[in-house]
Formats: structure tokens, C-alpha cells, sequence
């Protein structure tokens, strides 16, 4: 490990990011390079400096309040000792990581009429060369410069009056950006979009919603693709030996009122295989066709190789909203294993193609239907962590139900088109729970309980630990092996974001927003 | 998408305000449709006639929090700020109907008064007990909800069904605990608050523990509550008067 280490710490200041040391980030643990920290989406830390014997001792070091009491949900990046976090509702902020103190800010005026369903959001930038990328709420897409915060080029995604928005981190995949898109409250045509990383030209747009003549059209009824949604709002995975990016989508539009957009409504719900230099479509699995709860398929993919009836796979991982839990061959698309992993009332199982077999009568109605889970689900956005060192797939499990409404819906362009709504469930005393699970089956090793619903990330480390948050406010960390909680602090926040780790000074800290700060916890 | 109701709903309340001071969807049509939205998303709490339950009697010719139409429309789609009346996602149309429905419950005219506000007054200071647990403004105990203002949220209906039968509906809040400790100790009180790791408790001598819950042995949530039943310790004209009481404590609303 001191190998690693004093290379981390010899590494020029604000050296160039390639695309090779994104690739190869797992060699330069003292930095977070990519949303999920590798392009596998495993959220793993290789530090090991705080670990099961000394967590106990772990303590804030420095905290960076943000200027605002929007959720604060952005994971933060660190290259060679700068800290890259954006805020809300669509600014950043470079930090020195010894110190705490900002090197720059960029503050964006925003237009008054913005169209975000959920907070003025923002998950993160990513870096690539010397700049810094992130998207924003005005469904623009913005590239700083890294050494002081200057604008280096600025472009539209799309009109942000059409119900558009950006709030997802996007994802650096050799010269291009790939930028997802939010909108599935407002009968948005959602798509994944890739720029140039110099120039900011659009390479390619990949519609979520299929248009006429293109394969999956005939899913859509009428003229209701053209707001059927999906959008693309959480940053998902890549892979270099299929050269595929794998991204999730969102609900189809609008939520609860299925009635008019008869069919399967491809790709949403969905995980798509995208090539990464063309944007072309290589495979897609969808995990709940003609949803109707409001189940986005917005989870972060994991990829890892594991054995599957014994035969070595390159596997994708996805824990969905819907409470079942995939594994998918990522080469091809085969469906592998699904099963459920939490409370669910909807489906009686899947059949061998991975499609739901649906329980009748669980589509919303006028008087209300109770359904499990609930329309928040029993994952959602925040990370799940897969660790190399234990083999186990750690997730924030959520145990609760919603009552789901049928409503009328008449689309107006950049206003709700929800077509109903949802409540919790009188008298439903929810919970939550961390559990570990074995990639290729599903099987539970372990699992630790929470008081109610988690709504944050995990990150797992070489540390033996898992690091996380409850939605009571406490910051804690676990046993990788066992699940025993070894940690925990009180913020007293809102916790709605996801854990990273990084070095400074050859010291290893663990980030993570808490509430309306973002907080630095280390052993000094 | 939609992760947590109450912040998307603040989040869109200017963009969101109806155009129109009065509402434009009142024909019978609307009303009827009104009435079936008002059962899968109201009936629950205010009655299936909206004459109150947990919720507010909404069968009175003036809503507190709604005065104008627009000032309806926003209670149904945001809720009031600090209490237990949640926003509703529905269409602009949809709200309109709702409150369509629910301005024809306001000509209902109100069946005249059961029981007497002061001797109920006397009834729950005195045998009825019930400032021991409860407070009434400065007066009283702690043990279980203030009472300054429950007749402005709970109706009459609601309020007799309680004290018949204090178990039928339980509070999040209030929750009676018994607790083990480690040590041998044994706490039974209210539950103040509770999280993965720790729980906070009143107990029946006033007295607060906060415990971690490593050092307790055992902690369980009850699923009754310390209220007793008043089914034959007071008779119907009693239990009227105590209603009435109730009914008549409105707080600074």
C-alpha cells in the first residue's frame, strides 16, 4: 500500500485527468476521479488507513456548509489535492482538501421559472484534461476551467421550458462528457447525450423514447411517446473491453395514468447498453414494462465478473427500484437471476425472460390502491458499493408501501403531467435496512437494520467498512464482514448523498454531505 | 422521480398557483367527480361526508385555512405548513373539483350542539383525569398530546370515539414503550423520539431517559396506548359534556 501512496502524494497539483487514469483509478486510490469512483460503478475505496481496529476514533476534520437549504446531494471529486463539489441548486466549488478552504467558486444566476419535480438538485461533476463538467437545472452543460473556476465553454442540452433539466453528474468516458437528462413530471422525451470534452459540440444523442421508424416505437400508443419521459438522471457505468455504456432510465410519463400510453413504453425502466464512441444501442433490458407506480430505473449499475452456474460472466449488477434484484450477462443483455430483495405486492415473480408476472388489481385507481414498495421504492438514485475485497454488494434497502392514485392527465408543455399521485400508508411502521449481498445470487449474507427508510449512498473500503447515513441524521460506518455498526455521528441533517474517501497529505478522509454541509471525517 | 412529497411541493407552489380567483369547474359533473377523488384521498381522515374525523370538520360554511377559492385550491395541493394536512398531487382540474366538492359540504347546515363546555371543563380536571396527561394551554401534564387546540383539528364524532376507545387509532408520536436496561432497570413511559441506535423516553413520574440502545436489553413499542377507555366510567351526558369541551379548545387559531 505505501507503494501507492507515495505516488499519490508525488503527483503534480492539478495534474491533467487522462481518460487512462480514470480507467485505471483503482492505481490512484489518494483521488476520486469518477462519480462512483471507478467506471464499474463500485463505489470502493483500495484505502485501508481507517479501518474496523481504529473507526471508533474517526472525528470531523474541516466542513463546508453550502449557501443554500436545497438538498445537497452532490458526491465530490478530488484530484491531486483539490476537491471539486457542486452545490445547489448549480454552482461548484473547488476546495483545497488539506484546509478546507475554497480556491474558487462559479456561481450561475438562475432563471425563476425552473421545472424540477425534486429539489434544485444537483449529484456532482466530472473532470477530464483540465476542466471541470457539470450540467445544469437550466438544462445547460457547463465546462470550468479546474485551475481557477473559469468558463471555458457553455452549451444548451435542451430548452429547459419544455420540463427539462440536469441534475445527474456526468460521466467522463475517453474525449466525450455523457450528460443525462430530468423531466419524468413533465412529459419530457428523454435521451442521453455525449460532447465533445474540448469543444462542447454535441457527438450523439441516444432518445430514451423511441421515435417513428425506430425498433421499440410500436410500444408507445398514439402520439405518446413524444412525452413519454424516461429520463437519464442518474450517472451509470462503463466498460472498456465492450467499449458500452450502461445507463438507467427513468419512469415513463406520465407516472400513474398508464391509460394513455397503452404498451410496454421502451426504454423505460430500463438499463441501455450504449456504445460509447456512436451512442448506438447495443443491447436494452427493461425491468418494469408499462410501469405505473413511478419505479425509475435510476440505480447506479455495478459491473463485476463472477461465477454464474458455473461459468465465468461479465455480470451487470441492479438492485431496482421495484424491489427485485437483477443480474444480468453486460456482453449480451441475458437475463441471468431476479429476485425480490424487499417487501413487494405487485408481481408474483419473473419469468425466465425477467419480465413480471403482475398481480392483478396493484395499478393505481381513482379511490386509491396500496401497493408495495413504496413509490419512492425499496432502492432509489443514492450508490450502491461493491467490494472487491469481501465480494459483496452492499445496498440501502427501503421496507415500505405507498397508496397509488389515478389521475386525469392532459400534458402542458413545462407543467406536471403526473396523471395521479401516492401517500404512505396510515399506520405502516416503515423500515430500513444495509444488506450485503452475493453478486451472482442475490443471496443475503448479512444485513444491519435501520430505524426507517435509508435515502443515501454506501461506500465500501479496504478498510473492512462500510460507510453510510440514515435518514435520522447519523453518519456511521459497519463491519464490511459482518455488519456491525463500529461508528456513528450525529448531524442532525437531511441526508440525501453518497460517501466518497480520499487522501491528503498521505492521510486517508472520508467525504460525505450531510444535511446542508459536506463533512470531512479523518483519524487526526 | 418523486422522492418526498413535501419538498416538491414547495418547490413548484409559484409556478403552480391557479390563474383564476374562483373556481372553474363547479358544475355537477365536477362535484361528482370531486366527491370520488375527495374519497381515495380525504374521506380518510375528514369523513366520507367531510364532516371530520381525525381531520377537521369540513361541512362548516367558513374553512379556517380556506377562506377564497384560490386559498382551497392551495390547502389541497401544498397542505397547511406544521400540521398533519399533507399537499395531494393532482391536475389543476382535479383540485378544482375536490374543492368543488367540498365548498357543497359548507351548506350542510351544522345539527345544533350536544353537551355543556363548562361542566366538561370540570369532567377533565376533575374525574375524568385527563390534565394528568394532557395539557390545556399552562395547565396540566405532558404525558400525552397538548389539547390547546384539538378541537379546531379533531371533529366531535372523532374526539367521543377516543375516549371510548382510546386504542382504535394510535399515534406516531406518544407511542408507549417499555424499556429494559442492561442494569436491570425497567422504564415504561412515552416515546419522544427513536432512531437506529438511540431512544428518547418520558416516563409516567415526568422523569426523561435517553438510552443508548446497546445498553438496552429490550425495548418495545406498544402497540396500545396509557389512555384509558371512559366506556362506563362516565355516562353519555358526561362523555357529551367532555366533547363539548374538547370542541370548544381552538388554541390561537
Amino acid at each position: 500500500m505505501r507503494a501507492w501512496m507515495l505516488l499519490a502524494a508525488a503527483l503534480p497539483l492539478a495534474a491533467q485527468v487522462s481518460h487512462e487514469r480514470i480507467l485505471n483509478a483503482g492505481r490512484e486510490p489518494g483521488n476520486w476521479l469518477t462519480y462512483s469512483g471507478n467506471f464499474a460503478g463500485h463505489r470502493f475505496s483500495p484505502l485501508d488507513q481507517i479501518n474496523e481496529s481504529n473507526v471508533a476514533k474517526l472525528r470531523p476534520v474541516w466542513t463546508f456548509p453550502v449557501n443554500s437549504l436545497q438538498k445537497f446531494e452532490a458526491t465530490p471529486l478530488v484530484v491531486d489535492g483539490v476537491m471539486y463539489v457542486s452545490e445547489p441548486p448549480s454552482n461548484v466549488t473547488a476546495l483545497d482538501t488539506r484546509t478546507g478552504r475554497p480556491l474558487w467558486r462559479y456561481r450561475r444566476n438562475m432563471p425563476d421559472d425552473l421545472r424540477v419535480c425534486c429539489g434544485q438538485v444537483n449529484r456532482g461533476v466530472a473532470v477530464l484534461g483540465d476542466m471541470v463538467y457539470f450540467g445544469t437545472l437550466d438544462a445547460k452543460m457547463v465546462a470550468l476551467d479546474a485551475k481557477t473556476g473559469a468558463v471555458r465553454w457553455e452549451t444548451e442540452v435542451i430548452d429547459y421550458k419544455g420540463g427539462y433539466s440536469v441534475t445527474v453528474a456526468p460521466l467522463a468516458v475517453k474525449d466525450k462528457i455523457v450528460i443525462g437528462i430530468a423531466g419524468g413530471e413533465y412529459g419530457i422525451r428523454g435521451f442521453l447525450d455525449a460532447y465533445d470534452a474540448k469543444t462542447g459540440k454535441r457527438a450523439w444523442r441516444f432518445w430514451t423514447v423511441p421515435g417513428p421508424g425506430e425498433p421499440g416505437h410500436e410500444t408507445w400508443e398514439g402520439d405518446s411517446w413524444q412525452r413519454g419521459a424516461a429520463g437519464t438522471w442518474v450517472t451509470g457505468a462503463y466498460d472498456p473491453e465492450t467499449n458500452l455504456i450502461y445507463w438507467g432510465t427513468g419512469n415513463p410519463g406520465p407516472d400513474w395514468n398508464g391509460e394513455v400510453r397503452k404498451g410496454d413504453n421502451l426504454y423505460s425502466d430500463s438499463i441501455i447498453a450504449l456504445d460509447a464512441d456512436s451512442g448506438k444501442l447495443k443491447w436494452h433490458f427493461q425491468f418494469t414494462p408499462h410501469d405505473v407506480h413511478d419505479w425509475d430505473a435510476t440505480e447506479v449499475p455495478v459491473l463485476v465478473e463472477d461465477e454464474v452456474r458455473g461459468k465465468k460472466r461479465k455480470l451487470v449488477l441492479f438492485p431496482n427500484r421495484n424491489a427485485f434484484y437483477y443480474v444480468l450477462d453486460r456482453v449480451s443483455g441475458e437475463f441471468l437471476l431476479g429476485k425480490a430483495y424487499a417487501k413487494q405486492t405487485w408481481a408474483k415473480g419473473l419469468d425466465d425472460s425477467g419480465k413480471p408476472i403482475r398481480v392483478p388489481g396493484t395499478f393505481p385507481t381513482v379511490e386509491g390502491v396500496k401497493v408495495w414498495p413504496s413509490v419512492a421504492g425499496a432502492n432509489n438514485w443514492y450508490s450502491p458499493s461493491y467490494s472487491p475485497k469481501t465480494g459483496l454488494l452492499y445496498v440501502g434497502v427501503r421496507e415500505a408501501g405507498s397508496i397509488y392514485y389515478f389521475g386525469e392527465a392532459e400534458y402542458k408543455k413545462g407543467e406536471h403531467y403526473e396523471g395521479g399521485g401516492f401517500r404512505s400508508v396510515p399506520g405502516e411502521e416503515q423500515w430500513g435496512a444495509v444488506r450485503a449481498f452475493k453478486p451472482a445470487t442475490g443471496e443475503v449474507v448479512w444485513e444491519h437494520k435501520l430505524f426507517s427508510p435509508p435515502y443515501s449512498g454506501l461506500l465500501s473500503t479496504a478498510g473492512n467498512l462500510v460507510f453510510g447515513a440514515t435518514s435520522e441524521g447519523q453518519f456511521y460506518a459497519l463491519n464490511a464482514t459482518t455488519g456491525k455498526a463500529l461508528y456513528r455521528f450525529q448531524t442532525g441533517g437531511l441526508i440525501r448523498s453518497n460517501p466518497m474517501s480520499y487522501l491528503s497529505d498521505g492521510k486517508q478522509y472520508v467525504a460525505m454531505a450531510l444535511g446542508n454541509t459536506l463533512y470531512v471525517f479523518g483519524l487526526e | 422521480m418523486v422522492v418526498w412529497l413535501a419538498l416538491l411541493l414547495f418547490q413548484q407552489q409559484i409556478l403552480d398557483l391557479p390563474e383564476t380567483e374562483r373556481n372553474p369547474y363547479t358544475s355537477a359533473a365536477d362535484v361528482a367527480q370531486g366527491k370520488k377523488l375527495f374519497g381515495g384521498r380525504c374521506a380518510g381522515c375528514h369523513g366520507p361526508n367531510g364532516d371530520g374525523g381525525k381531520g377537521a370538520n369540513l361541512a362548516v360554511p367558513q374553512l379556517a385555512n380556506a377562506g377564497t377559492d384560490r386559498a382551497l385550491y392551495r390547502v389541497i395541493r401544498y397542505g397547511i405548513p406544521e400540521t398533519e394536512m399533507p399537499g395531494f398531487l393532482m391536475s389543476p382540474r382535479e383540485i378544482w373539483q375536490v374543492a368543488a366538492f367540498v365548498r357543497g359540504l359548507g351548506r350542510i347546515e351544522a345539527g345544533p350542539a350536544r353537551g355543556d363546555a363548562v361542566r366538561g371543563a370540570e369532567l377533565a380536571r376533575g374525574k375524568g383525569g385527563c390534565l394528568k396527561c394532557h395539557a390545556v394551554g399552562t395547565e396540566g401534564g405532558r404525558m400525552g398530546p397538548a389539547l390547546s387546540d384539538v378541537g379546531a383539528k379533531r371533529s366531535p364524532a372523532h374526539l367521543r370515539n377516543k375516549l371510548l376507545k382510546p386504542e382504535s387509532e394510535l399515534p406516531d408520536d406518544f407511542r408507549l414503550v417499555q424499556l429494559t436496561a442492561k442494569d436491570g432497570r425497567k422504564i415504561s413511559g412515552v416515546r419522544l423520539n427513536e432512531d437506529t441506535w438511540s431512544i428518547q423516553v418520558r416516563d409516567f413520574s415526568d422523569k426523561f431517559h435517553s438510552f443508548w440502545k446497546q445498553d438496552l436489553v429490550e425495548t418495545k413499542v406498544e402497540k396500545r396506548t396509557p389512555m384509558p377507555s371512559y366506556q362506563g366510567l362516565m355516562t353519555g351526558e358526561e362523555l357529551d359534556n367532555v366533547v363539548a369541551y374538547l370542541t370548544s379548545l381552538r388554541g390561537n387559531r
